[in-house]
């Protein structure tokens, strides 16, 4: 059984720099490891070990403050080296030195049978933590029932690379995951994926076929197509590799710690599928692969869309999958640009030439190319927004603060990365995630 | 370039906070970003963006607006000519005499509304904003070639202070500032902005043409309001050029008629349409239905022509070609930020443009130039059609979760 979806509104960016298909040819050795609070948006940290503790994989490294229950749990087994605060004494991130020792052995009875036990083992093993909700696309709070599970089994962003063969041990774990997380919805387990991928028809869900560009992939497209969240609902989100870790950790007992990462980017030498454990350091993951052409170069930890920013002192942030490196352009002194017929200029607009080169592969740097306007230009975000919903208006509505007008206009169903597209092709180069995300806080924040 | 560079950065201090031309900030911002394109990369969100920016959809629009003004220039040189009863029209002469007569006022209303844009940019510390581009271009072109200088820059002060910069500027406003600039001289000074003095430039331009005295000669949308005309036989004898020889659709078609400087040849609107149609800066759904809803309005009039309004009797094909019924349609209506901003809306407000304006200027024998009043009235009532269509979606949402409950 399976879905048909067709995304018609959407943009596909072909960016130099992507990654063969393939698997993991090489596995990334880091001294340091570290976890970013900051990833678990909605999840303020209180601190469970100290400095210098011994830690094991799987072990909690701090908890919500709201719920104790509610863990982020350490990607490898050693020691806690530092944790690193900013201003008012912000975590910003915790460092865990690699080292030996046996990983953390989980409970496993019962978490295929009883919701409790499933519930308890997410929330302990910190793959809870890595799961998301809508509305609000935060961590979801440790009681919560949720009115439907969407699994994306690929990713349609710029560079992002999905997985496309599966071994029956994998599909195994997949569907063991799907079990555990039909225990915790009233409703299905979805899973989306481009049709003739690879993935195979996963017993207990409702597979969803996918076709047409990005923003295919995102939770959002996916949901708004089936079933849009309304007011009061919460569906729970999350992607193939977290699916597949809380499989073999119910099957095993133990959290599977890595994860696989693209790097890539037109600042990459040999754009490649690495093998890294969670929040793996960035100059581990890219060591000796940086193009050496005396540019200012951004790293950035995810696809260039929604990635964060991170310098090569730095280390792979949540959602573990992608690295990719692009010149920062900062040193590039562009003569009258706003009038250039180059054809390396990437646009969606007709008046540049690349526009028309439908094969060649763009290698844009981080530049905004046009200075901050007010909204100007009208039905841009429209052509990229696949949901039935009015982008422009609801900005608007969030710059405004005007809370019943957010949620008239469909707040509760759109996450950040919704508007990423969107946020690219504006004129007026608008940060549009960033609108988006403050107004979720501040709607969370007045709900509360 | 670099030497360019060079120099700009080294200006660069004196116009920052405390430097010693820190008064001109605005205006070296506004040069520097115009030369170089800004190296600020992105802080938040997506790390890389689209190449367009609002400079470039700004020139795009100049661009398109070129071929209008060329002819605009040929054809005040030409409507000269005819009218000192010349029988050869000697084309680069006709050419400068037009440039000479439009350049004046190009000057007036790009200093006029630039120099406020670049205080108000210096006073609100803000980067100056591409829009009066566009706005000081359209100024004399929609404005008759006689219009003196000085009100030219009454109205373009008025409507650039009034109704761009109290709203907060670019983006902002609710009316289109050219578009203003026009009803502010129609209304103000109606005497010198309608009627038979205006629409042909009299004088000598550095020796180019002769003084003529005395020179009437109104629009053809003038002469048929006037005309009295109970038939549609009688309105085509009515419309004459200068020279008093019947003026065809195909001249009306061309431009060759007297009009307001850059409005009267609709071949050239629909170059300047074809050029911001392919790039899809303007919005095809409101050019579309502007002249969807003129020419149904337009064949409802032919349909019911009265005597009492001679206009009645124009065809569908006069109708579209002649005033500024097709410059409103392609540069005036799909200015996006007072045009209405969602898709559905977009038709709506495109097409009663086009039937607004053909009913002013039919059953209003006052006000031939019914599109301008036609955009400005549709531009008051965009977010009103808007409201509407955002209300439809969120009823499409309430009755869902209603149906979920």
């Amino acid at each position: 059984m399976s879905i048909g979806i067709k995304v018609k509104k959407g943009l596909d960016l072909r960016l130099a720099g992507g990654v063969p298909d393939g698997t993991a040819t090489s596995e990334c050795r880091c001294a340091t490891v570290a976890i970013v609070p900051d990833d678990f948006t909605g999840l303020i940290p209180k601190m469970e070990i100290r400095e210098g503790d011994p830690v094991k994989t799987g072990q909690a490294i701090f908890h919500s403050k709201l719920d104790d229950s509610l863990k982020v749990v350490s990607p490898v087994s050693g020691t806690l080296k530092s944790i690193v605060r900013g201003q008012r004494r912000k975590i910003e991130r915790v460092i865990v030195e690699v080292g030996e020792g046996e990983p953390l052995r989980f409970n496993i009875d019962g978490v295929l049978s009883d919701a409790e036990a499933a519930r308890n083992l997410l929330l302990a093993s910190g793959l809870w933590a890595m799961m998301r909700q809508r509305p609000y696309d935060i961590v979801p709070a440790a009681g919560t029932r949720f009115r439907d599970i969407f699994v994306t089994g690929f990713d349609s962003a710029p560079l992002a690379w999905s997985k496309t063969t599966f071994s029956p041990e994998e599909v195994k774990a997949l569907e063991t995951g799907i079990r555990l997380l039909s225990l915790l919805t009233d409703g299905k387990v979805y899973v989306s994926r481009r049709p003739g991928m690879g993935l195979p028809d996963l017993k207990g869900a409702e597979m969803v076929d996918v076709e047409g560009p990005h923003p295919a992939s995102n939770a959002g497209t996916v949901i708004a197509a089936i079933r849009p969240v309304n007011k009061g609902e919460i569906v729970g989100c999350l992607d193939l590799p977290t699916l597949s870790r809380i499989g073999s950790l119910a099957i095993s007992g133990i959290l599977d710690g890595t994860t696989i990462v693209a790097v890539t980017g037109s600042e990459v030498k040999k754009p490649s599928l690495v093998k890294a454990p969670i929040g793996a350091e960035i100059s581990a993951l890219l060591k000796g692969n940086l193009v050496d052409d005396g540019r200012n170069k951004r790293i950035i930890s995810g696809n260039p869309l929604t990635g964060h920013k991170v310098t090569e002192d730095g280390y792979l942030r949540a959602p573990y999958r992608q690295v990719t490196v692009i010149p920062e352009g900062d040193d590039a002194d562009e003569f009258m640009g706003w009038a250039s017929l180059s054809p390396k200029k990437q646009s969606t607009s007709p008046t540049f030439p690349g526009h028309f080169l439908s094969r060649k592969l763009f290698n844009p740097d981080a530049r905004l190319l046009g200075g901050r306007r007010a909204m100007i230009m009208s039905g841009e975000y429209d052509k990229v927004f696949p949901m039935d919903i009015l982008p422009e208006y609801l900005i608007k509505a969030i710059l405004a603060r005007d809370i019943d007008r957010m949620e008239q206009l469909g707040i509760y169903e759109v996450a950040p990365e919704d508007f990423a597209l969107a946020e690219y092709v504006d004129t007026s180069k608008l940060e549009l995630q960033k609108i988006v995300r403050e107004g979720l806080d501040y709607l969370r924040k007045e709900l509360s | 370039m670099k030497a360019l560079k060079k120099l700009m950065d080294k200006a660069r201090p004196s116009f920052e906070e405390g430097g010693k031309l820190h008064a001109f900030r605005s205006v070296y911002d506004g040069i520097d970003t115009f030369l170089f394109t800004p190296n600020e990369t992105s802080r938040s969100g997506v790390h890389i963006h689209d190449s367009m920016d609002s400079k470039r959809t700004m020139i795009i629009v100049i661009i398109a607006l070129i071929p209008c003004l060329l002819f605009g220039m040929y054809n005040a040189g030409y409507q000269h000519w005819l009218a000192a009863g010349a029988d050869t029209f000697p084309f680069w002469e006709l050419m400068l005499y037009g440039f000479l007569a439009v350049l004046p006022r190009l000057v007036v209303a790009y200093v006029v509304g630039l120099g406020i844009e670049f205080i108000v940019a210096q006073w609100r510390k803000e980067e100056i904003q591409e829009g009066f581009l566009v706005t000081g271009i359209l100024i004399p072109m929609i404005c008759p070639i006689e219009t003196p200088l000085w009100m030219i820059a009454v109205a373009t002060a008025f409507s650039v202070i009034f109704v761009k910069e109290v709203f907060g500027g670019t983006g902002y406003n609710i009316f289109n500032v050219a578009l203003v600039t026009r009803a502010f001289l129609f209304f103000a000074y109606p005497a010198q902005m309608s009627g038979d003095k205006v629409f042909v430039a009299s004088g000598k331009m550095l020796g180019l043409g002769e003084g003529i005295d005395g020179l009437t000669c109104a629009t053809p949308l003038g002469q048929v309001a006037t005309s009295g005309a109970s038939n549609a036989a009688e309105v085509a004898s009515a419309m004459t050029d200068i020279a008093g020889d019947p003026v065809s659709l195909w001249h009306m078609f061309l431009g060759l008629i007297p009009g307001s400087f850059g409005e009267t040849s609709t071949l050239c609107i629909l170059v300047g349409a074809l050029i911001l149609l392919l790039t899809g800066i303007a919005s095809w759904r409101i050019v579309l239905s502007v002249f969807a809803g003129g020419a149904v309005m337009s064949l409802i009039a032919h349909w019911c022509a009265t005597p009492t309004y001679p206009a009645s009797f124009l065809s569908v094909g006069e109708q579209l070609c002649l005033g500024g019924f097709a410059f409103a349609a392609v540069f005036m209506a799909p200015d996006p930020v007072t045009s209405c901003r969602t898709n559905t809306g977009k038709y709506i407000y495109g097409f009663l443009v086009g039937v607004i304006a053909i009913l002013i200027r039919t059953y209003n024998n006052g006000y031939p130039e019914g599109a301008m009043l036609a955009v400005l009235l549709m531009n008051a009532l965009a977010p009103l059609i808007d409201y509407c269509v955002v209300e439809a979606n969120i009823r499409r949402r309430l009755s869902r979760s209603k149906v979920a409950e």
